[in-house]
């Protein structure tokens, strides 16, 4: 089979063409970018995707796991919530099973690549040039500090009502805390924060109040990733 | 004191140097040395110790040379002669060997294979400038006139560079040990001053033999001997210690039945690489290192536990006293008024050079580096790189070694070169930490965080680890998975032990592991709970001193907690806080609150992981955690699995496959290979026996499983037990004293004997499901890869996908 993207390609041997789609090497994507797309058009229909996902993530897709020899993307198109699921240090992490999820925000089996790098944007750090030059219309880039703290957030929702009730708390309150603690600890511990966090006196942790909490922490910097540039 | 101990008991060495065993000389005179514990200089030391002021803005090492001088001004004063001096043979037999054994016994292959090509680009090119450099602009000045007569040449100074130029081991841990900077900084710096040895070596040699040879004499022929002898000696030197570490992970599998020499043939046989290619004029340092890097993996497979704990704290032991040691050594040392020959002009300008010539060589080949590398070096890294470049021991050692008739001018050398080793393990040492503060975010204010960020901060952590973790930005490459391949294929095979190679299964190896690690918490936890219910005030102290004997019901318990959430402050473990009961509650609270979290919160990775540590052998307890966490996440992921595929995998054909798959088995089971992982296999997974058979998770847990097989084996109920909380992942940690494994796997009834129960499993899932090993291949998911990649760390994903395909080389 022909490849996809000329000489510089490297999945060469792949049955289909939408193994092709993942499998490009930095340089494929080089190429495509600095190509005027002009002897590429009829390859439109497969790039755009990853040029686009590009565009708005700022991820170097070509980095990531997903792409690597042996990635999940090498197989197929999609990966599974158990592709992320094998990853042996996810599972010593105590939050790794929600941040799993979070990959699946619709309770789906599958990710494409597109909603992958989506969530790895999230962490990328933030450039000064970037908040700079950024034009007020467009919205948020994905690696803004609310849209970090609102990933965070969305862990601790679980039912996602917009609030983080007393019983959420206490739910990661468990997974992050070693089992020396006891129950009731716990309880008084998830009460604590809530209320210290809890403005309007609801019993529960909304989206500013989460925000005000942690107004003094430098989000940009705990959140971000420098490798993923 | 002991470490004093350790400390003292070398002054009696080195006076009879010629001894010839000074160690155990050394051992053998500890004894009398007790009543020395006394003298001022202990009481000095303890201070050092005891003071957590002095010792977290001075480092040790600092401290110890200080100390040294101190001791040697009393020696001098009392004699007026040096009597002690470390000489090069003690160094470098005697002290070195430990230091650099530990270094790589304890490497963390991973980090430093990672960058290896970064390493090794700082210790060969990186001292190779230094050297040329130093040496060069030295005689550049001398030429000039500004530093008198001298009897020197410019092969010399250039020998005088090569000895000053390599940063050194002892020296980096001592100090790096102290400011902790991020792991890729500080293998790359601590790699570097490991690596160079070959480098120092060579030079030293080649330019030794030049002096000898005299200026004139040398020709390129010479020179090209040099060149080459440059990687003969490095790879020679690695070669031996990988050839001593093989040798010493084939013994270490037969020593079964000697278990109790088996930690000695760690130190003999790595101590034997160093000799070895010491006697064949090899980098001694890069055989040692090497020998450790390589046999770490294989002699922790097949020594016992209690060897490899003896092993870990023996090796820590000596590393730390022969630190101290030469750290005391060298301040003794300095106080011989013969060896003292000043130059201004040189000592200052040696020590401009040194500083300038390396930040610039740092700052170069960084600038390349940077071009290859993923993790970018920072200004900062670099700062910290050509700060952190601390001359010590080694170039002392082999300044000593010079022959005064051939180097005229020695004595300067060896002044200069303490002068050098003094500055950069004391000012630099000292101004490093703060330097390192000071380049870093700038700290917040000092006051106590308060609970949602202490909580979300953490908890941050753990969402940065895992996506790193998902976006497998770090490490894996192409390389590792072929290196794990073979090792899996072939040395393994060879250089492991039958029991061992079959407990590699990952997955089998992790759960055993837990069980035990379950077993044994269970154990702690009630005797701690059993003390714990004293401190709990009096009103609840009735039903929450539940004895081991009688099940408590689910009402009691949520009474209980509801009646412990009324006074909080009464179920505070802390007994520093117990005390200040008196205070205000709301003091007392937040006070406890704070503090368990401090406590208790799981670590991220980063923080605990790659970090190598002379004097902590923190693994242990990140070991714990990791499989803690392990723990419960796999429990979630096997009720949810439980939860969606109960429904689905009912159908005849996938129990037919089941069954063909257990004849299979069957016949199979002859095979010592297929057998014994399966049954182990029985046993360690209750997990999934169990939450299959349990359709309602919310019932009361089953117990008889393996009750029914016969086979009751306490592990696998304390699993059972921690599986049988609710699915939703919110339920009690594992080992929650509230919780009572031991009667409870008694005393309740299994479910399908229970009237009340909502739903029954079929009977073949009760039937057959206890045997069989086979059930956990029909459900896809819980397929156990025999194949995953070594590279992985324990707690390696046990689902693998329905798939086929390549499926060891994804992780990490």
């Amino acid at each position: 089979m022909r490849n996809v993207l000329g000489p510089s390609g490297i999945g060469t041997k792949a049955s289909s063409s939408s193994a092709h789609l993942l499998s490009l090497s930095q340089r494929d994507l080089d190429s495509v970018h600095s190509s005027a797309m002009g002897s590429l058009s009829s390859h439109a229909a497969i790039i755009p995707d990853l040029d686009s996902i590009r565009r708005e993530t700022g991820c170097e897709c070509a980095r990531l796991r997903w792409l690597e020899p042996g990635g999940w993307g090498r197989r197929r198109c999609n990966a599974a919530r158990m592709d992320l699921q094998r990853i042996g240090a996810l599972a010593v992490n105590p939050l790794g099973d929600r941040i799993i999820e979070s990959f699946f925000p619709d309770g789906g089996q599958q990710v494409d690549f597109a909603g992958f790098a989506r969530v790895l944007a999230h962490f990328r750090p933030v450039d000064d040039e970037d908040i700079g030059n950024r034009d007020p219309k467009q919205p948020e880039p994905l690696n803004s500090r609310t849209n970090k703290l609102r990933f965070a957030f969305q862990l601790y929702d679980l039912d996602r009502d917009g609030k983080i009730s007393r019983r959420e708390m206490l739910q990661v309150l468990r997974l992050m805390v070693g089992v020396q603690v006891t129950e009731e600890q716990l309880e008084s511990i998830a009460d604590r924060t809530v209320q210290e966090a809890d403005e309007d006196g609801d019993g529960a942790v909304s989206f500013l109040e989460f925000t005000k909490s942690l107004e003094k922490m430098n989000i940009e910097q705990k959140m971000s990733i420098r490798i993923l540039k | 004191m002991g470490r004093l101990c350790t400390l003292l008991g070398p002054l009696s060495v080195s006076h009879g140097a010629a001894s010839p065993s000074p160690i155990l000389f050394r051992e053998l005179y500890l004894p009398p040395m007790h009543p020395l514990l006394s003298s001022p200089q202990g009481s000095l030391w303890k201070i050092f110790h005891l003071s957590h002021k002095v010792t977290s803005v001075v480092p040790e090492s600092a401290l110890l040379i200080v100390l040294g001088l101190v001791l040697g001004g009393i020696v001098w004063a009392a004699d007026h002669i040096a009597s002690f001096t470390l000489t090069p043979t003690v160094f470098f037999f005697y002290l070195l060997p430990p230091i650099v054994l530990d270094a790589g016994y304890f490497m963390p292959n991973r980090l430093f294979f990672g960058n290896l090509g970064t390493i090794l680009l700082y210790a060969v090119i990186g001292t190779i400038w230094n050297a040329a450099t130093t040496g060069l602009s030295l005689y550049g000045v001398f030429l000039s006139g500004l530093m008198g007569e001298l009897q020197i040449g410019l092969l010399d100074f250039l020998l005088f560079g090569s000895l000053i130029a390599a940063v050194d081991p002892v020296a980096v841990l001592a100090v790096f040990e102290e400011v902790h900077v991020n792991e890729v900084l500080f293998i790359i710096v601590f790699g570097e001053s490991l690596l160079n040895d070959a480098v120092t070596v060579v030079l030293y040699n080649v330019f030794e033999s030049f002096v000898t040879l005299g200026s004139d004499n040398v020709t390129g022929v010479d020179c090209v001997k040099g060149i080459v002898s440059f990687f003969v000696v490095s790879l020679g030197g690695t070669l031996v210690g990988i050839v001593f570490a093989f040798l010493l992970s084939l013994v270490t599998r037969f020593t079964k039945h000697v278990r109790i020499i088996e930690p000695g043939f760690v130190f003999v046989i790595s101590y034997l690489s160093y000799l070895t290619s010491e006697m064949l004029s090899l980098s001694a340092i890069l055989a040692i290192t090497f020998c450790g890097i390589c046999c770490q993996k294989y002699v922790t497979a097949n020594i016992s536990e209690q060897s490899a704990t003896t092993v870990r704290y023996t090796m820590k032991m000596l590393a730390s006293g022969a630190e101290t040691i030469i750290f005391m050594f060298l301040g003794i040392s300095a106080v011989d008024p013969l060896i003292w020959t000043w130059n201004t002009a040189f000592v200052l300008l040696t020590l401009v050079f040194i500083s300038v010539y390396r930040a610039i060589g740092v700052v170069l080949q960084t600038w390349i580096l940077n071009r290859y590398r993923m993790v970018q070096l920072e200004i900062i890294d670099q700062v910290v790189m050509s700060y952190g470049g601390l001359r010590g021991a080694v170039a002392y050692a082999l300044v000593v070694l010079l022959d005064q008739e051939k180097v005229k001018e020695k004595n300067l050398f060896v002044s200069t070169t303490i002068i050098v080793v003094f500055f950069t393990v004391i000012f630099q040492g000292l101004t490093i930490k703060p330097l390192v503060q000071w380049l870093k975010v700038k700290r917040s204010e000092q006051r106590e965080p308060r609970l949602n960020e202490k909580l979300h901060g953490r908890a941050f952590d753990h969402i940065l680890s895992a996506i790193e973790d998902i976006s497998g930005q770090i490490g894996h490459n192409y390389l590792r998975d072929k290196w794990s391949n073979f090792d899996r294929k072939f040395l393994s095979k060879i250089l492991m032990r039958r029991s061992a190679q079959k407990s590699r299964d990952r997955i089998l190896n992790v759960f055993h592991e837990l069980n035990l690690k379950d077993a044994i918490s269970y154990v702690a936890e009630g005797e701690r709970r059993g003390s714990l219910a004293f401190i709990r005030s009096p009103s609840t102290d009735n039903m929450v001193n539940v004895d081991f004997s009688t099940p408590r019901p689910s009402v009691v318990e949520a009474s209980v907690s509801y009646l412990l959430r009324e006074n909080v402050s009464a179920v505070c473990l802390d007994m520093q806080s117990l005390q200040q009961r008196r205070r205000s509650i709301r003091d007392t609270e937040d006070m406890v609150t704070h503090h368990t979290l401090q406590q208790y919160l799981y670590k991220p990775r980063q923080e605990y992981k790659y970090l190598y540590s002379r004097h902590g052998l923190a693994a242990n307890e990140d070991e714990k955690q990791d499989k803690e966490i392990f723990h419960r996440t796999m429990r979630k992921r096997l009720e949810s699995f439980k939860s969606a595929k109960l429904g689905v995998n009912q159908n005849k054909k996938a129990a037919k496959l089941y069954r063909r798959e257990r004849a299979q088995k069957r016949r199979n089971s002859s095979i010592p290979n297929g057998k014994l992982p399966t049954e182990s296999l029985a046993h360690s997974f209750p997990l999934g026996d169990k939450d299959l058979e349990l359709s309602d998770p919310e019932e009361a847990p089953n117990y008889d499983a393996e009750e029914t097989n016969g086979g009751i084996e306490f592990l696998a109920n304390v699993t059972k037990d921690t599986a049988s909380d609710s699915p939703t992942g919110i339920d009690n940690p594992v080992f929650s004293p509230d919780e009572d494994p031991t009667p409870s796997i008694l005393a309740r009834a299994p479910p399908w004997l229970c009237p009340g129960e909502a739903v029954v499993p079929s009977q073949r899932a009760r039937v057959q499901i206890p045997h069989s090993p086979g059930h956990l291949r029909r459900l896809a998911p819980f397929r156990l890869s025999s194949s995953s990649a070594d590279s992985v760390p324990p707690p390696a994903g046990p689902e693998e996908p329905p798939q086929p395909g390549p499926r060891d080389s994804t992780h990490m």
